[in-house]
């Protein structure tokens, strides 16, 4: 039963995802990509998970650390560029006005 | 406990939905990214404070690590560079989800399987399918990520790159990963199937590495969007493994997001996915057939290029990866604002594949400063391109090229272009004679009223600024 819930969420993610981004315009399109990047290093929390386990072998403490130290590379590192693009198409409003 | 950190995970992926919605526009786009980094923060806080986690250690020398990593990174990079930028965080991306299936997968050879599926209420078919899509997908996205940041950062040619027996060469390795996957997942003894697991991980690998291989520069736009798809499925596989909603959501979010900016790009070159990826384009195609197109080549001075100008009364520029390459754009803003200045009406022309990532352009006319109503889209500059005096084309080729419109053999075919011909006069900056990126000759370059402005479009733009500034 928890297989077919989980199939469920992730059809209906994808036609959300596919709803909520259809229409953007071009200007955006890098910012869309690099935000929404950093969105895909959720990863992030089955890497605590994997490294923080009780039980864990050295090979496994080994495996997870490195999936954390990358996840946060892509989280921390896709918020910020994203943040400092955006930075920049909002100065350039500011000063239209 | 675990029902305040699901409640938790729930209003991260709210925040996620709404932060991905706000991106799309350009008003509440930086809000949007705040709130879903805000939703991410969340995410981690309640991961960290869950009953599973024993041991922090190792955690935060991970988190802390990355931290650095990705924050000197993000502050350091230059504009230009922001394409292999992206590339290579959506590599780390991928090769940490698989790196979570693998950790996933040797925690069930240590446990066996009726201890590691307690919590879970998987079933081992299941989890073993799901533990080889994360590797799979994770894998391909990492070495596709990371070579393709070589050839965007020019550490290795960016040109395609075909030999005889590629496509048998992936489709071994695409029959060799379903055998070995296969094999994986009916195994009934985990630690048994090791091997199986280990070929898979390094077939997957080298796919990656062939996969983008192929691919030249001008399709960059198409595989950058495909592979942050494929990092967003690759987290949502992470998140069948571990049983997560917020990984299924969220990667599936960005899967979904990835695939509509993959099939834009598409559109915009009038070509199919599958001929992006299979078709080697632009290793194939320079044979030059169906360029019987008579013309010559006609240089013009910065001198004369200047008097062109100065008597313009309407510019456009058409930008394209020779001014990301020259890292011309705050020069050609100098020069916008001085054509504006002298009365002429400045407009640049965006097309959508222009660049080396979906929005290329527009990213680097923000940083230059350019006001947002100048950036003019193909189809609303071309009808009006017949009553604009200069059209400076400043290292764009195959967005350009006639040839699109008008010659059935030619490859790009089809693909929708920006009328730069139409123009009273053509100024076409380049490095030097010789085809662009995908190997085909310029019908543009050919035509009577084109002119050739030679040189680093940097320089040359820096010299026709000084023209107009000592007049």
């Amino acid at each position: 039963m928890t297989i077919i819930l989980l199939v469920f969420i992730f059809v209906l993610a994808a036609f959300l995802g596919f709803e909520l981004i259809s229409k953007v315009p071009s200007q955006l399109h890098t910012p869309l990509m690099s935000g929404s990047n950093a969105i895909s290093g959720i990863t992030i929390v089955g890497a605590i998970l994997a490294t923080g386990a009780s039980d864990n072998s050295t090979l496994n403490t080994i495996l997870g650390t490195l999936a954390v130290t990358l996840a946060t590379i892509n989280v921390i590192g896709g918020y910020l560029v994203t943040d400092r693009m955006l930075a920049m198409f909002k100065k350039k409003e500011g000063a239209k006005k | 406990m675990e029902t305040l950190i699901n409640f938790s995970y729930i209003i991260a992926s709210i925040l996620f939905i709404y932060g991905l919605k706000m991106l799309g526009s350009a008003e509440t786009a930086r809000r949007g990214n705040m709130i879903s980094s805000i939703g991410m923060l969340i995410a981690v806080v309640v991961t960290l404070i869950s009953k599973e986690i024993i041991s922090y250690q190792w955690i935060i020398v991970g988190l802390i690590t990355g931290a650095l990593i990705g924050g000197f990174a993000a502050r350091l990079v230059k504009m230009t560079s922001m394409p292999e930028m992206v590339a290579l965080f959506n590599g780390f991306g991928g090769l940490a989800s698989l790196l979570v299936g693998w950790a996933e997968y040797e925690k069930i050879t240590q446990l066996g399987w009726m201890r590691y599926i307690v919590n879970l209420s998987g079933t081992p078919t299941f989890t073993s399918t799901v533990i080889f899509l994360a590797v799979l997908i994770g894998g391909i996205t990492f070495t596709g990520s990371v070579y393709a940041y070589l050839k965007l950062a020019g550490k290795v040619s960016g040109k395609a790159k075909v030999f005889s027996g590629q496509k048998l060469v992936n489709i071994f390795l695409a029959a060799a990963i379903l055998l070995s996957g296969l094999l994986f997942i009916l195994s009934e003894n985990p630690s048994g199937a090791y091997g199986y697991f280990l070929a898979f991980v390094i077939l997957a690998l080298l796919l990656g590495v062939f996969g983008v291989m192929p691919i030249g520069g001008g399709d960059m736009p198409v595989v950058i969007a495909l592979l942050n798809s494929l990092s967003g499925l690759a987290a949502a596989a992470a998140g069948f493994v571990i049983v997560n909603n917020v990984l299924i959501v969220a990667g599936c979010l960005v899967g979904a997001s990835g695939v509509i900016l993959t099939f834009i790009m598409c559109k915009a070159m009038n070509r199919t996915l599958g001929n992006v990826l299979f078709s080697g384009f632009g290793a194939t195609a320079s044979s030059g057939e169906g360029s019987a197109f008579e013309g010559e080549l006609k240089p013009i001075s910065a001198s004369d290029t200047y008097y062109l100008l100065e008597a313009a009364n309407s510019v456009v520029f058409v930008p394209g990866y020779g001014m990301a390459v020259a890292q011309a754009q705050h020069t050609v803003k100098e020069l916008a604002t001085l054509l504006e200045e002298n009365g002429a009406e400045v407009r640049f022309a965006i097309h959508p594949v222009a660049g080396r990532m979906p929005g290329h352009m527009n990213v680097l006319l923000a940083e230059a400063d350019v006001s947002y109503d100048q950036l003019v889209e193909m189809d609303s500059i071309n009808p009006s391109m017949p009553t604009v005096d200069v059209a400076v084309v400043i290292g764009a080729n195959d967005v350009v090229n006639p040839a699109a419109a008008r010659d059935a053999g030619s490859p790009i075919y089809g693909m929708p272009i920006i009328n730069a011909h139409e123009a009273r006069t053509a100024i076409c900056l380049k490095r030097g004679k010789g085809a662009g990126f995908s190997g085909l000759e310029n019908q543009l370059f050919l035509m009577p009223n084109t002119r050739m402005l030679y040189g680093d479009a940097k320089n040359s733009i820096q010299e026709l600024v000084s023209e107009f500034k000592n007049s």
